[in-house]
């Protein structure tokens, strides 16, 4: 039980003394990605030969107190999903990537001995050079032993907010207390008052970092301020964006700085009541953050009278079940006091009638990472990162067609060329990149001309895009713009929740649209009323899901106009994409004449004698793709 | 890869033993009462309720929902909208395997729609229907999993499996149909990786 500060320190320098030593570590991915890849049977592995004997005798040696750290530990998501598995060893600094069960007993020994595993380090695709993971984090600037060169998907990066995700078991507090955890909360419960925190978080010029990057202390100040005694601080879980799973791995990689984030912002504003509403449909981050709220409950680092001050704070949990808009900040609201998540008008601002009448502060689950090292390091610290107007590091979900996909965090205003061509390492099989939809469904996307353009609030809004919550989906020149922006309007139209007109009614007549230019049906009026469908929608909808509803389509109009009037002048789809513009035709040289095609043609289009060659009427043929399935020789082509 | 399989019973057992036993007849309101009395009969723990229902029975029978209503004292219309606007909740009885197809952003421009018709039409399954005849397999279409960098994924009762073919997820889909209603892992799952690396 933490009773005061000084309890804190002293629990910190037990567990730092434990987790610090050049003991040997193996640090096992146990994110979402390198899971599926079966790294829990690969952890399992490694703890039995820890076990069985070596690393297990080690720790017993080295530690006479009860707070020994695993030297196989499971970690958050370490970031180069694509190459999972992963493991890194500690203190060396290495990064093995694709990492199966089969592997433990080689990795062990190795590690036991000092040696490295060279057939599992990153290599670069193009060279075949191996590499060493991250520099970026504080206590590997000074290592002078690194015999490999820093992997490219790493150097750019700085991680301020994932700097434990990846490197510390997210279910023990004991690990996140070791690197310096609560520390922050510390600080701001015996050295600063409300009023200071509030001040400090609007000198940093930190921005909301779920999508519309509204400055955090402008809207605190707002709550602080309002003298109702019932207040509520939201952390909004709510992560739906297709394409973005950053807020889900930070939770999971790392509860208890979300959780720290989240009672200074309490305390900030005088909060006493903090809810967590996380979707259903990240199953790891509610198991973890739970753990989380418990472990700081039992420590007193949650509850009545923290660290033995006047602070309490209690917090509840929410789990979502799976709806879009509820990621709104009205909607969200709805669903915390159980009703159907339906935006209503803004004002009154949940920051002056919010759950239950009182004021209420949502913020990001980024958001709130940023606070414990703002309140430790200062405004002017934070404002020494990223842009002026854009301060400080941004969480990118890096997915699509693009070599590394994975978790990276950046300061803002990293150009999309650093992105995809360094840190992402470029398209796979040699292809063209396209475009990049960024900030997911209400998004827009970017092309080749953005490639230097610095990814923050500002200039994203300017190319007519968004930050978003993060998500950046690489597209190649196999991806129809046109399919792209059906889809997303597809998403959009039955998340919906159908309460104003503009935007239920619209994106329905948008979605038609598109469908019909997709199914070759499409004609140059069409794209006019897009437009104008699209413009309506923007300005008459509710809330933020419909105003932005239209981005993608105009976006893709503004930057992909020709391959539009391809579609529906042309009658062509330039990526080859789209079914309805598909051609078939039958390779005389291989078709035996088995006429397996002519009898599962639905529409009679193909014909030919047996054992000859047969033919496909372009005319009759309706696109379906029967026969390219059906033949057994390979004798149908699509073109 | 046994021990992958030994992995998915393990959690599966942990599972049916930490999940009160939902009862079919008879007391199911007793258990539906032991719920409500665990979320404090609160208003606005109701999406909370529903969720709890949805775990044990695997959708949300309609007298639950009405005695939900009437003990929360909202309307049973309201709870109705409640359970119709989340994507979570289903009114309809759920097969056995439930296969969530990803049709995430990432998921969708590297061919989840291929793996989705894959998928339907090696289960047989008529336009329109989610969940095959015999109760087995229902197939759903999800937003996206957060699994985004292993695209395209599948969910199969909480199992991930990543980076699908049409053939891979063909395949997964055949060793499940193979096991049949006796529930035995009589085969391991195909490792549903294609080597896209290296």
């Amino acid at each position: 039980m933490i009773d005061s500060v000084l309890d804190l320190f002293h629990e910190q320098q037990r567990h730092a003394a434990a987790h610090t030593d050049a003991r040997p570590r193996l640090l096992v991915c146990a994110g979402t990605g390198c899971v599926a890849g079966g790294s829990l049977q690969l952890y399992q592995a490694l703890s039995r030969l820890a076990e069985a004997g070596g690393l297990a005798e080690v720790q017993m040696a080295n530690h006479e107190c009860d707070c020994a750290s695993p030297a196989v530990t499971r970690t958050g998501c370490q970031g180069l999903c694509a190459r999972g598995p992963l493991v890194q060893v500690e203190p060396a600094g290495l990064t093995y990537t694709q990492v199966r069960p089969e592997d433990a007993e080689e990795i062990f020994t190795a590690t036991l001995r000092g040696e490295v595993v060279e057939r599992l380090l990153y290599r670069d695709p193009a060279t075949g050079e191996p590499y060493s993971s991250s520099t970026s984090l504080p206590d590997r600037t000074d290592r002078t032993d690194r015999s490999y060169p820093v992997s490219p998907f790493y150097r750019k990066q700085r991680k301020l907010v994932l700097a434990n995700c990846g490197r510390i078991d997210p279910e023990r507090i004991e690990a996140y207390l070791a690197a310096g955890g609560y520390r922050a909360l510390a600080k701001a419960l015996t050295e600063m008052t409300p009023e200071q925190v509030c001040q400090e978080v609007l000198a940093s010029g930190l921005r909301g970092r779920g999508g519309a990057g509204f400055p955090t202390g402008k809207k605190w100040e707002f709550v602080r301020t309002n003298p109702d005694p019932v207040k509520y601080v939201v952390c909004n879980g709510d992560e739906g964006d297709p394409g973005a799973f950053m807020n889900g791995s930070l939770m999971e990689g790392d509860p208890h700085r979300v959780l720290e984030g989240l009672i200074i912002a309490g305390y900030a504003q005088g909060a006493t009541n903090g809810i967590f509403y996380v979707r259903a449909e990240y199953p790891l981050a509610v198991r973890r953050l739970k753990i989380a709220i418990a472990q700081a409950e039992e420590f007193g680092l949650l509850g009545d009278n923290i660290m033995g001050t006047d602070l309490s704070f209690h917090v509840k949990f929410k789990e979502g079940a799976g709806a879009f808009v509820c990621g709104e900040e009205t909607a969200l609201m709805a669903s915390v006091e159980g009703k159907r998540g339906m935006p209503r008008p803004k004002p009154p601002f949940p920051a002056v009638s919010g759950l239950w009448g009182h004021p209420t502060t949502i913020n990001n689950v980024e958001t709130l990472s940023h606070l414990p090292n703002i309140v430790l390091n200062g405004a002017g610290w934070f404002k020494s990162i990223g842009t002026p107007n854009s301060p400080g590091t941004k969480t990118f979900a890096l997915t699509g067609k693009i070599n590394n996909t994975g978790l990276v965090e950046v300061p803002l205003g990293t150009t999309l060329r650093d992105m995809v061509y360094e840190i992402g390492g470029g398209i796979p099989e040699g292809k063209a990149f396209k475009a990049v939809q960024i900030g997911g469904p209400s998004g827009g996307c970017l092309t080749e001309q953005h490639l230097d353009l610095g990814l923050d609030f500002d200039s994203l809004q300017t190319a007519g895009a968004m930050v978003g919550s993060g998500g950046l989906v690489v597209m190649d020149e196999d991806n129809c713009i046109v399919e792209v922006a059906r889809f997303f309007m597809q998403f959009i139209q039955s998340e919906s929740c159908g309460k104003c007109v503009a935007c239920r009614e619209g994106t329905k007549q948008m979605l038609a649209l598109l469908q019909k230019i997709v199914d070759g049906q499409g004609t140059e009026a069409d794209l006019a009323l897009l437009e104008e469908v699209a413009l309506v929608v923007k300005d008459a909808s509710l809330c933020g899901l419909g105003k932005t509803a239209a981005n993608p389509v105009l976006s893709t109009l503004r930057y992909f106009r020709e391959e539009y009037l391809a579609h529906v002048r042309d009658r062509r789809c330039p990526a080859h994409a789209c079914q309805a513009y598909k051609e078939y035709y039958i390779d005389a040289e291989k078709c035996t004449g088995c006429m397996r095609c002519a009898r599962a043609c639905p529409a009679g289009a193909i014909t030919g004698e047996k054992r000859m060659p047969h033919v496909i009427d372009q005319e009759k043929c309706a696109r379906c793709g029967a026969c390219l399935d059906t033949c057994r020789f390979g004798a149908v082509e699509e073109r | 890869m046994s021990t992958r399989i030994d992995a998915a019973r393990a959690a599966e057992a942990e599972r049916a033993s930490d999940q009160p036993s939902a009862p079919e007849s008879g007391n199911r309101l007793v258990f539906l009462d032991g719920i409500l009395a665990k979320r404090g009969y609160q208003k606005s723990e109701l999406i909370g309720v529903l969720q709890d229902i949805q775990e044990a029975y695997h959708y949300l029978p309609e007298d639950l929902l009405t005695y939900a209503a009437i003990a929360l004292g909202l309307k049973p219309a309201t709870v109705y909208g409640v359970a119709t606007f989340y994507a979570q909740f289903s009114l309809e009885p759920k097969g056995k395997y439930v296969v969530r197809i990803c049709d995430g952003t990432a998921c969708h421009v590297r061919g989840s729609m291929a793996v989705l018709s894959a998928v339907r039409k090696k289960l047989k399954l008529a336009d329109g229907k989610a969940t095959t005849p015999d109760r087995m397999f229902t197939v759903e279409v999800v937003r996206c999993l957060g699994a985004c960098s292993i695209a395209p994924a599948m969910v199969i009762n909480d199992q991930v499996h990543p980076n699908l073919t049409p053939e891979a997820a063909g395949l997964i889909v055949d060793t499940l149909m193979k096991r049949g209603s006796d529930g035995e892992a009589t085969e391991a799952l195909p490792a549903a990786t294609k080597e896209t690396q290296r």
